[in-house]
């Protein structure tokens, strides 16, 4: 993840609380987003920015898994979303979050 | 008339050293990580120039592997080495990192490129080989200094080290004591975009039989900027290029737009040349140093070499009719608006939909040419096959629209679309990787037309969240004839008198 | 239990899959505060 974002994603947990934040992504293959879904749990994995080390355990999913898109109004789902999901690989999305959401998150 | 496209040229520059000195993902690295292991391993993980030249994507770039033809090779490509190509192609070349360095420093008009004597003598000489190298070129070389000079410059004067195989050959020096826009780093960046710029240039005029005294206009549309403390991005690369590669009839100027810049020259080229402002509009771009390796890690962890190594440029000539060349029909341009929003889905539809313009469906196009990022980098670092997401969006709007059938999709990606085989260099594989064989293509009469779509991530530069892109439909010359206006040109001039003598004939009547 | 009705959402969009604007626009509807949106690109 992008050492801003990483910050920023820092910042914020400190500013509001660990338990009050949800990381919602919009990576376009599983393991990109394995990888920045780990970043706000467990720490970057790759040990270049501000998040190596720190284990925020933060809420995350990707915009594309079920639990989002469950509670997102369905019209505008399907206007903002619905084609490009066609496009990604939905269910290799879900394989590689579904474990690190189980590993790491605080506050499920 | 509608202009048309008379000539295209690509080249690639092979830049090792640059990936570990200059590429963003390896300085950052540097900076936060000085130790880590993936700073040990990077130089065990550089290719040869020989095994750049062998790899398949390079040699479709410089147009000697036809997209079609690369797509019959089985993926992953990096583990093929194909024979029987050099380092010269149809449309351009493939350029060693030395003869590059050297070509840096021609492109210097204020003597910051200071070269090693024994480096830049040996490369010198391989470069009086090269057919593109003129004397007139040849004499933009400095001479030589010395190592411990070079070295000096380095440690004491904050000049950007050049490396060869490891060894540092030379530097480039600050420009300025106090601005940074005229950093020694700035300077190299620039340089770089500069003389792969010039490089493509000069196949251009060398591979379509065009003399650099016909062309009156020149766009660049790279995504650097060159400029001082109170004009950060005054430009212009354009003008800058144009003289080193000898267009003295030429004028220019600099058009961004992150990824979507070549698309915006062009459709800005096309439009100069049918608006009768200019006959012969060259748009082209360099490439990027702060890009290489920037998936590094990743093919690392992977076990890959960094396939990264490449420094991209293209240049585009757009003239008047000829009756022959593919023209640009700019009745048929796609935009994505301010309004438009930032969903993938309204971003595609905003772009292919100026075919309702004139009642096409998504079919009539015979090929899109989207971002055509060559999978085999993309893929292992998470970032997906790019042209192939673009081709099944094209693909379910063609359904949405009723088009196609969904059942229909997959046959619609693999007819439609193609294969990507361009280097990530930003702005380098958007729409225009194409645009060589879109040429061919149609003259051999195997399409009848093609959508160039370019696409910009502008929200990188923090001044807006907004996406961008365009497109514009080439299709087939319709022939002079067809197009010629029902009032002759002496038919215009004996009216316009006519209407002169009419109004004198008034001034005189008050 | 709602996951983002009422939480502070960080949002890292992806310009090769879905953009964060367009993600923002989703979660809103749920009843969720954005508090950053970001989009990275890799190419």
């Amino acid at each position: 993840m992008d050492l801003e974002n990483q910050k920023r994603v820092k910042e914020f947990a400190e500013k509001y609380g660990a338990e009050n934040i949800v990381v919602v992504l919009g990576a376009a293959e599983g393991e990109a987003a394995g990888l920045a879904a780990e970043t706000v749990t467990n720490g970057d994995p790759t040990f270049a920015g501000p998040l190596t080390g720190v284990q925020l355990g933060l809420s995350v999913f990707h915009v594309c898994e079920p639990e989002i898109k469950n509670e997102v109004d369905e019209s505008v789902y399907d206007e903002q979303i619905s084609m490009m999901e066609m496009v990604l690989d939905v269910d290799d999305i879900i394989s590689e979050m579904t474990p690190i959401r189980e590993d790491f998150c605080k506050y499920l | 008339m509608n202009s048309v496209i008379r000539g295209a040229s690509y080249i690639l520059a092979f830049a090792p050293d640059m990936v570990i000195h200059n590429g963003t993902t390896q300085t950052t690295e540097r900076t936060v990580n000085p130790n880590s292991e993936y700073l040990k391993q990077i130089k065990d993980h550089l290719r040869t120039f020989e095994q750049v030249v062998k790899y398949l994507p390079n040699q479709t770039y410089i147009g000697n592997i036809h997209p079609d033809e690369l797509a019959k090779y089985e993926q992953p490509w990096n583990d093929k080495e194909v024979e029987g190509f050099g380092r010269f192609g149809k449309y351009g070349e493939i350029m060693p990192q030395d003869e590059f360095i050297v070509l840096m420093q021609m492109c210097d008009v204020f003597d910051l490129v200071k070269l090693e004597k024994n480096f830049l003598e040996s490369t010198k000489e391989k470069l009086s080989q090269h057919p593109l190298f003129d004397e007139s070129l040849m004499n933009r070389i400095s001479e030589g200094e010395e190592a411990q000079v070079v070295k000096k410059y380095v440690d004491e004067e904050h000049a950007e080290p050049l490396y060869n195989n490891g060894e540092l050959i030379g530097c480039v020096k600050r420009a300025h004591d106090i601005d940074i826009n005229l950093s020694a780093h700035v300077m190299l960046e620039n340089l770089v975009s500069k003389a792969s710029n010039v490089l493509a240039l000069l196949n251009l005029i060398a591979k379509n039989n065009v003399n650099k005294e016909e062309i009156d206009y020149i766009i660049d549309c790279c995504e650097e900027a060159c400029g001082d403390m109170n004009q950060r991005g005054g430009g212009n690369f354009a003008k800058a290029c144009a003289e080193v590669a000898g267009f003295v009839n030429a004028t220019g100027s600099d058009t961004r737009g992150f990824c979507a810049g070549p698309t915006h020259a062009l459709i800005e080229a096309a439009a100069l040349v049918k608006a009768g402002v200019y006959k012969n509009v060259v748009v082209s771009a360099g490439g990027c140093t702060a890009k290489l390796g920037m998936n590094g890690k990743d093919h690392i962890k992977k076990g890959l070499p960094i396939l990264e190594d490449v420094l991209g440029g293209f240049a585009v000539l757009v003239s008047e009719n000829d009756g022959i060349s593919p023209e640009i029909n700019l009745d048929l341009i796609g935009r994505h608006t301010v309004g438009t929003g930032s969903s993938p889905q309204a971003v595609i539809t905003s772009l292919v939909s100026s075919l309702d313009k004139v009642g096409m469906k998504i079919t009539d196009v015979d090929k899109y040419s989207v971002e055509m990022q060559n999978p085999d980098v993309t893929k292992p670092a998470g970032a997906g096959d790019v042209p192939l997401a673009n081709y099944k969006m094209i693909g379910a709007l063609a359904v949405k629209r009723g088009d196609i059938e969904k059942k229909d999709l997959q046959e619609f990606t693999e007819k439609h679309g193609m294969i990507g085989w361009a280097p990530t260099q930003g702005h380098i594989p958007s729409g225009v990787p194409y645009i060589g064989f879109c040429r061919q293509d149609i003259l051999d009469g195997k399409i009848k037309n093609a959508m160039i779509v370019g696409k910009g991530s502008l929200f990188l530069g923090r001044m807006t969240n907004l996406f961008d892109g365009v497109s514009f439909i080439v299709e087939a010359n319709k022939g002079k004839e067809e197009e010629k206006s029902a009032v002759s040109e002496d038919k215009v001039k004996e009216l316009i008198a006519q209407a002169l003598k009419n109004f004198a004939s008034n001034l005189l009547a008050e | 239990m709602s996951l983002l009705n009422g939480k502070k959402v960080i949002i890292i969009g992806d310009r090769d899959g879905i953009p964060g604007p367009a993600i923002e626009e989703c979660v809103k509807t749920a009843g969720a505060e954005v508090v950053f949106s970001s989009t990275e690109c890799f190419v």
